[in-house]
């Protein structure tokens, strides 16, 4: 075509079909994308199936909670910190042990925890904790099953609120009294899911409300050390107080009390360290004995609702759920993360809310204190292994009886003391200086225990 | 290809471009007034909260103690000149709007230096003869561009939250 003066090429005009259009295309691209976020501003939540006290499964309730669901599934992931997380390791499947992957084993890690141990079913298998949703699995297939365990174990390791009630013809302290009672083997039998939405909350009003007799008892325990008689925590506790309670209705320091092997939270004297050791000096309770030097052992497990409410956060009123479970924005509605996870891997959301600053900066922050946490936890560890070996040493040369019992009893309270903060799974974190106090405490046990069998 | 197929051909072109740029003007006008966009050329804070992303530092800036004196320009936007106000608007509009449409962004906003440089200024506006004289005492040198001003006397260090607490 032959260009003459006035007219336009043939060329100039497709091009500019070609970019009005585009322009039309991003508009109306743009304008669709206005018109949904303006629907996310409106609707919340909508009900598509009934939900009854004795739903356990959580898809169930996940078809009226998609959000919720599809972050509480996300436990499944698992991710590496600094000092905590999970490391995948691939796993051959066997008869006893189908699982495909696996975390690492702590004791490989931390070789003086097998010592620690000796003759107790955590020397055999330790591993680093994985999320929510293999607290079934990996409490199956522990090598530490091979010792037998009871059916108390799966208190927690499982959804039991409605296995409860049903064994208890729907009086669940009936129901956990029959469970603790059960071996293991026979109390899985009742359990179908990790824990799930209805171990946490009301069906009707979504409301928190603890499900777990032993936290009931424990926290009635603990209050009552306060002067606040008959305390029931489902009517007197407060909403933010619930934000915690219902993860310490598992994340504690436990123990099996009598034949009954009744699931204890040793709160009577209070929630510290010492408060728990007194306790059980006062029912003369202990774990194992000492496969090495003899010596009646204590084992502490995860106390992190302990720790924390010994730390500045529970002191300035911030909940386990406002680090764990921090506050996201999906369209305009506000709902609670239920990927439970390290705050480090959320920090924006989790710390950002209160602390102004950096993500690089506040991990930087965490992270200092939990290396010199772990600076002392080896201090504490070494000492510990040097009262063993005198320990045995004594032994063999004939020192009198009374000494070797005394030094004993000292194994006993530093190991508690280092194993506490040890099992505890913030690496410190939840309350800094009460967790260098305790190991401080830990390594002075050591060293009165190596004086006593002067 | 004789000359009446070639006009023929042109008027359609010549059509169908015209339908096209009277398209772009319908839907941008349609667009435009869809989502507002006359609101932000004003003043007025509910505009800010057209996104339901701000809606809750609206709803903390209503309970403030700036809530009933200080509209949301008053604190983010200059007042030096029509120029720089405008610029700053449009500036944030474009990434505020970048970041609302794509969803990149963090659930804890945190300011940029750009405009915590602007809400610095804008205290200084209000509280002039306040803080003319705390200024003078930190600083000396009275410079309105100084960054050590902003920096080493800063209001909204300590008084972060007297527009809104989030």
């Amino acid at each position: 075509m032959k260009k003459q003066t006035g007219q336009i090429t043939l060329s100039t005009l497709l091009l500019i079909v070609i970019l009005s259009a585009g322009i039309c295309f991003a508009m109306v691209a743009l304008l669709t994308n206005i018109f949904e976020r303006k629907q996310e501003g409106r609707s919340t939540i909508m009900r598509v199936v009934e939900i009854d006290d004795d739903t356990s499964d959580p898809a169930v309730w996940g078809k009226n909670f998609p959000l919720q669901y599809d972050d509480y599934l996300k436990t499944a992931d698992m991710i590496q910190t600094t000092y905590g997380g999970s490391e995948a390791i691939p796993h051959v499947p066997t008869d006893e042990d189908p699982r495909d992957i696996v975390s690492r084993s702590k004791l490989e890690l931390i070789p003086q925890l097998k010592r620690m141990w000796a003759g107790y079913a955590f020397s055999k298998d330790y591993r680093e904790k994985r999320g929510h949703a293999y607290m079934l699995t990996d409490q199956l297939y522990t090598e530490r099953q091979k010792v037998g365990q009871p059916g108390t174990c799966i208190h927690c390791h499982g959804s039991t609120y409605v296995a409860m009630k049903e064994l208890g013809n729907g009086d669940i302290l009936a129901g956990f009294e029959k469970l603790n009672t059960m071996p293991y083997s026979e109390a899985k039998e009742h359990i179908k899911h990790p824990v799930a939405c209805i171990d946490c909350h009301d069906p009707d009003t979504m409301a928190l409300r603890i499900t777990r007799p032993a936290f009931m008892e424990g926290i009635a325990a603990y209050k009552a050390t306060q002067g606040i008689k008959d305390y029931d925590v489902n009517r007197d506790a407060s909403r933010q107080e619930m934000r915690s309670f219902v993860c310490g209705q598992c994340h504690v320091e436990y123990y099996f009390k009598g034949d009954q092997k009744r699931l204890t939270y040793p709160w009577s004297e209070g929630l510290t360290v010492d408060a728990a050791y007194e306790h059980f000096e006062k029912e003369e309770f202990k774990d194992w004995v000492h496969a090495e030097t003899g010596a009646p052992m204590l084992k502490a497990q995860h106390p992190e609702f302990e720790l924390w409410s010994q730390g500045i956060h529970a002191r300035a009123g911030v909940s386990c759920a406002d680090c764990h479970m921090a506050y996201k924005r999906v369209g305009a509605m506000k709902i609670s993360d239920h990927h439970i996870r390290s705050p480090l891997l959320n920090v924006n959301a989790s710390c950002g809310t209160c602390h102004k600053t950096s993500d690089q900066e506040l991990i930087a922050r965490t992270e200092n204190i939990q290396t010199r946490h772990r600076k002392l936890v080896e201090v504490a560890l070494d000492a510990l292994m040097d009262l063993i070996d005198d320990i045995n040493k004594a032994k063999k040369n004939g020192v009198s009886e009374d000494k070797i019992k005394e030094a004993q009893q000292w194994q006993r309270k530093a190991t508690f003391y280092v194993d506490y903060v040890e099992a505890e799974n913030s690496s410190g974190f939840h309350a800094g200086q009460e967790a260098a106090r305790i190991l401080a405490e830990s390594i002075d046990f050591s060293r009165k225990g190596q004086k006593a069998l002067r | 290809m004789n000359q009446i197929t070639r006009l023929k051909l042109k008027t359609v072109l010549y059509l169908v471009i015209a339908a096209l740029i009277g398209g772009v003007i319908g839907i941008g006008t349609f667009t435009f007034g869809y989502a507002n966009g006359a609101s932000y050329l004003k003043a007025d804070s509910k505009s800010c909260a057209n996104c339901h992303v701000m809606q809750g530092h609206f709803d903390a800036w209503v309970k403030s103690s700036h809530g009933k004196f200080a509209s949301c320009n008053d604190c983010h936007a200059p007042h030096d000149n029509a120029v720089s106000a405008y610029y700053c608007k449009a500036r944030n509009g474009f990434f505020h709007s970048l970041a609302f449409t794509t969803g990149d962004f963090e659930e804890n906003l945190r300011i940029t230096d750009y405009n915590r440089g602007v809400t610095e200024q804008a205290c200084r506006k209000c509280h002039a003869d306040l803080v003319h004289q705390i200024d003078i005492l930190a600083v000396g040198e009275l410079n309105k561009d100084s960054s050590e001003r902003l920096e080493s006397n800063s209001c909204i260090r300590c008084h972060s939250t007297v527009g809104h607490d989030t």
